[in-house]
């Protein structure tokens, strides 16, 4: 093969690219402004499918060299152990630096406290600010997409964080084309968002293509679970079942990883690449709809959680 | 209707295009309606989103489920029941994936238009029936003239309203596409719909068997895009300088960008601006893997024969088709910040990877564009959502084309120096492409 653009039968162009290289040469695009403008950027790394898509999209585009960035994990201390391995092997097979923050420490020592329903995402803004601020990051690339959430749909690609990393949705700056304005005074710092015109089934569509390695938990499997608030949790050291919560061995699959605490399975027989794509393209429910508690607090939870300096 | 329910394989949906497109409608034109149709008809609005609107319908004390709650994603859009800012959307059909820039038609609407626009390939301009081609109407073509949107689709909306008479349609489309016309609109689809009753946005009408063109979802899934940008001169403006110095690739320097026009191919003949060395391209590395061609918009890696010096900011061009390099900047301009633009002022210039100060000389005239396009003249600043000419003088030398050339090598935004605020959105050139012209050979007053 020449040339990497696959040609389509959709337009009669033989220049057209197809959606999957146009949202990649997008992405690259944006890694590499960041890379040209900032000092100190990383990328915020969880093990997930889109932190993961993230990572091969910068390996790519600073190919035959290394990424120029280093890796940041907020780890809530509720994590699934498949993740963190594949987190582990990855950082080493590229010989990335890894940066984590711990919820638990935060905890240990005090300067947060457990929530009453147990959640833990919530706890992580406090860490992931507090990082970013002693280790003088300026730029700090995170994997959310516009159609996750309808507060994301209102997100730049460059987007501006105040020295407390509060999100002002009413004084974004417009975004033109690909021009994208890094500027910022010292204190602040910009999230940058490679996947924003992303959507899940281009997440799973490209990892097919690409054959990225993804943790196993993402594929049905047999699974000690428990029903909590309508979704089937992983029973674990995290704090469940409480009792009248009775375990259940189901055959299940993950199509988001936060913490235990409140990512829940769904119901699936999709073994391969190919079964989870055809499944998610039938699905009636949103991804995060379907399996996260953090979202269904409130109608505003993100963007209320955006505002103080979450992703 | 086109296989949006059908299961769609995996292979169809890799191969598919993506058209990126905007719409731009006034308040009561019924452009939620139509973005809620073309999302719910193509499967985009799933179980748990339709019931978050209901539930927060009915807390509103709603009688049926308000679609606006689906595309209002901030707390002050849904308490105020209007749009703030341009939203992002996605769907997909078996044919084609979409991202739509949902553009607010109330408040702001130039600046947010705008921002709209400028990556869309096609604008859908919405149209009450009922009033025909209003200012509003003149105000969204005209926008989409000044971004150079390649296609513009006149939805002519509330047909039902009008008892679905083919007259109405025909008048109000002759009148638009004239308009679009004379502001140099290449390419404008009428379609007579009801978004209400879902007449021609996705499944055909039954009730206006005189129209016998494409669907919107038809049109949207068909038109012919990523052509143009292809067939311009190649532009690479080079983004960051790749050097392993790894024992594998010890020589290794390569430039990385995103092709902004045209095509290169290894062997080409190139000059690098502004410095006006020349070269030729020795090889392409297409993320990761050697090609011989590679075109817009591709993320591509460029190896050069020569030693020459190269950084982030400078500009590869064919050596037979290079941009001039001016300091002297003439533009349009969409002025978007609060804070007014004054002559005079100093700001800084980002134009494709390349940020130079500059300083405000002139603000030549001011376009009204409710008003048939009057100037005018030597205005005292612009405002927020000002549209009019700015001479600029750079304090270093830039390859800017026309924008009419080329979107991406003939924009740049304007900033604020003190605190970083994007204050302007610079388009070089004439606004308008039916503006009197020069023979072609003739420099006709582009600042290149």
């Amino acid at each position: 093969m020449t040339t990497t653009a696959r040609q389509t039968g959709a337009s009669a162009s033989p220049y057209a690219l197809t959606h999957l290289d146009a949202l990649e040469s997008e992405a690259v695009h944006i890694f590499r402004e960041v890379a040209g403008e900032f000092e100190r950027p990383v990328i915020l790394f969880s093990g997930g499918k889109d932190s993961i898509v993230m990572l091969h999209l910068a390996l790519k585009a600073f190919a035959p060299a290394a990424v120029p960035f280093a890796l940041l994990h907020v780890d809530t201390g509720h994590n699934f152990p498949e993740v963190l391995e594949l987190r582990d092997r990855t950082v080493a097979e590229h010989h990335l630096r890894l940066h984590v923050a711990k919820v638990q420490d935060y905890i240990d020592d005090g300067r947060l406290r457990e929530r009453p329903d147990g959640l833990r995402n919530p706890l992580q803004t406090v860490p992931l600010t507090d990082t970013i601020r002693e280790l003088r990051f300026d730029a700090v690339f995170g994997g959310g997409r516009r159609d996750e959430e309808k507060a994301r749909a209102k997100e730049r690609v460059f987007s501006l964080r105040d020295e407390f990393s509060q999100w002002d949705p009413r004084r974004q700056r417009p975004e033109l084309w690909s021009l994208y304005n890094g500027r910022h005074a010292p204190g602040e710092h910009v999230r940058v968002f490679p996947l924003s015109n992303w959507t899940e089934l281009d997440v799973w569509q490209y990892i097919a293509r690409e054959r990225i390695a993804l943790p196993e938990i993402y594929f049905a499997h047999r699974r000690e679970v428990f029903r909590r608030a309508g979704m089937w949790l992983t029973a674990g050291d995290w704090g469940g079942p409480k009792a009248g919560e009775p375990v259940e061995t189901r055959q299940v699959r993950y199509r988001t990883v936060g913490d235990m605490s409140c990512t829940g399975a769904v119901d699936s027989d999709a073994v391969t690449l190919e079964a989870v794509i055809t499944e998610i393209a039938a699905s009636r429910l949103t991804e995060r709809g379907a399996t996260r508690a953090d979202d269904k607090m409130s109608e505003a939870a993100m963007e209320d959680r955006k505002r103080e300096g979450y992703f | 209707m086109t296989g949006t329910t059908s299961p769609i394989t995996a292979e169809q949906l890799s191969a598919t295009t993506l058209l990126r497109f905007a719409t731009a409608g006034s308040v009561d034109d019924g452009k939620s309606t139509l973005v809620g149709r073309l999302l719910h008809d193509s499967k985009s609005v799933l179980t748990d989103q339709l019931e978050a609107v209901e539930r927060a319908s009915q807390v509103r004390g709603q009688q049926a489920p308000d679609l606006a709650l689906l595309t209002d994603g901030l707390r002050a859009e849904r308490e105020q029941g209007i749009t703030i800012d341009v939203a992002y959307r996605y769907f997909a059909t078996a044919r084609r994936r979409f991202i739509l820039a949902d553009t607010p038609g109330h408040v702001q609407y130039t600046r947010n238009m705008v921002t709209g626009a400028s990556t869309a390939e096609l604008a859908v301009v919405l149209v009450d029936a009922r009033n025909g081609v209003v200012e509003q109407t003149r105000r969204h073509a005209a926008v989409a003239a000044l971004l150079r949107v390649p296609h513009v689709v006149l939805a002519v909306n509330k047909m039902d309203l009008v008892g679905y008479e083919e007259s109405v349609f025909t008048a109000i489309a002759e009148e638009f596409t004239a308009y679009a016309a004379s502001l140099g609109v290449p390419d404008v689809a009428a379609i007579p719909i009801s978004a209400l009753a879902g007449d021609n946005v996705v499944e055909p009408s039954a009730n206006m068997h005189w129209y016998g063109g494409p669907t919107v979802l038809e049109h949207l899934e068909t038109v012919r895009v990523g052509h143009d940008l292809t067939a311009c001169p190649p532009r690479f403006p080079v983004q960051y300088v790749i050097r392993p110095q790894t024992a594998e690739h010890p020589d290794y320097r390569g430039y990385a960008g995103q092709i902004a026009s045209g095509l290169l191919r290894v062997g080409d003949p190139v000059t690098v601006l502004p410095s006006g060395r020349t070269t030729t391209i020795a090889g392409i590395d297409a993320l990761g893997s050697p090609v011989d061609t590679a075109w817009a918009p591709q993320s591509v890696t460029v190896l050069l024969s020569d030693d020459v010096d190269v950084s982030r900011g400078d500009l590869i061009a064919p050596t037979a088709h290079a941009p001039a390099v001016t300091q002297d900047i003439t533009a349009t301009a969409c002025h978007l910040h609060e804070r007014p633009l004054r002559v005079g002022e100093r700001v800084l210039l980002k134009h494709a990877t390349r940020t130079v100060k500059a300083i405000v000389k002139e603000l030549p005239y001011r376009i009204d564009l409710s008003h048939g396009l009057a100037h005018e003249e030597n205005p005292a600043a612009l405002e927020v959502n000002d549209i009019g000419a700015v001479v600029l003088r750079t304090a270093e030398p830039l390859p800017v084309d026309a924008y009419a050339e080329s979107r991406l090598t003939g924009s740049f935004l304007l900033i604020d120096p003190a605190d970083g605020a994007t204050l302007t959105a610079g388009m070089a050139g004439e606004p308008f492409a039916a503006r009197p012209q020069a023979p072609a050979s003739d420099d006709d007053g582009w600042d290149f």
